[in-house]
């Protein structure tokens, strides 16, 4: 239950989510993060190595 | 029958057809060429995972029906992994497609590939749109009555009415499921028949 009251004060859902305006994009804060998250993970997805890679001789 | 008449029945036709385009080892293949070893190339198996629990918890939110999803621990608890995995599946698509797009992955005759991504990404999206306005609660009757303008102003609304919840909710657990699920099979089994596209340095030079 604390932590539910935690969670409650860090993300409060009972009043309007905030927008970032720029220019003409006017995007939510959660969507923004969304975004912004996706990003994250592309990037990592394309730099990550990748686990087993280069222990077995590939031929193709 | 003679073999001339065997060999133009349509059954021996199709099968010729198919095992041609796809071999048993091209549709459950033990090797990949070396540049699939790469996270990106984990997105549409994970998309696909995605939607398959999608559809499962789809099944089991359609068994006890709305009473239950809104009312009971469980019932919230599958309500959430059902939309959790539908976050997931739009995440896991969107860096799949970014993927696809910036090595232009519908190089070397491999554009259908791309077209049934797109439509099922379109479908998915509809899917979505019918799902929100199918919770029988106060966001959906928000959403319908906010959409209903906009979807009526482009003249759909004459027969996608959004007020409907009956209509909405078999084009969200039949119609768009169904199309999702089709194209999804089509797209991966042309992955299948075409094999993955090479970097542009290993592509052979493109006919215009
Ligand atoms: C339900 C949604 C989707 C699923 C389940 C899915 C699944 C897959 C899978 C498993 C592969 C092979 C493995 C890989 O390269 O990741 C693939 C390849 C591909 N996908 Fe998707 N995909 C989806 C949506 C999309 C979308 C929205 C696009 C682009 C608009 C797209 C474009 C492609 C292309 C072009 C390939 C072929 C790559 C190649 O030939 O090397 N897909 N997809």
């Amino acid at each position: 239950m604390a932590g539910l009251a935690l969670l409650a004060a860090l993300f409060p859902l009972d009043h309007l989510g905030g927008y970032i305006h720029w220019g003409w994009v006017d995007i939510s804060y959660a969507n923004a993060i969304v975004v912004a998250l996706m990003v994250i993970v592309f990037v990592a997805a394309l730099l990550a190595p990748f686990p087993g890679h280069g222990r077995r001789k590939e031929s193709r | 029958m003679s073999s001339p008449d065997i060999e133009r029945q349509w059954t021996t036709r199709l099968r010729h057809r198919v095992t041609g385009h796809l071999p048993p080892e091209k549709v459950l293949p033990d090797t990949q060429p070396a540049y699939v070893a790469s996270w990106i190339y984990v997105f549409g198996v994970t998309t696909m995972v995605a939607l398959s629990m999608v559809i499962l918890t789809g099944f089991v939110l359609a068994i006890r029906g709305p009473l239950w999803w809104h009312t009971s621990g469980v019932g919230h608890y599958v309500n959430s992994l059902h939309l959790w995995s539908v976050e997931v599946f739009f995440f896991a698509m969107v860096i799949h497609l970014w993927g696809k797009f910036f090595m232009a992955a519908w190089r070397g005759r491999r554009a259908l590939t791309w077209v049934t991504g797109v439509v099922t990404f379109l479908t998915s999206i509809a899917a979505a749109f019918t799902g929100y306005v199918s919770q029988t609660n106060f966001d959906s009757q928000w959403i319908s009555t906010q959409a209903k303008d906009g979807i009526n102003a482009t003249g759909a609304g004459s027969i996608f009415n959004v007020l409907n919840l009956g209509q909405m909710l078999m084009w969200h657990i039949v119609l768009l499921p169904l199309v999702a699920v089709i194209l999804t099979a089509v797209h991966v089994v042309l992955v299948r028949v075409r094999g993955v596209v090479p970097p542009f340095e290993d592509a052979p030079p493109e006919k215009p």
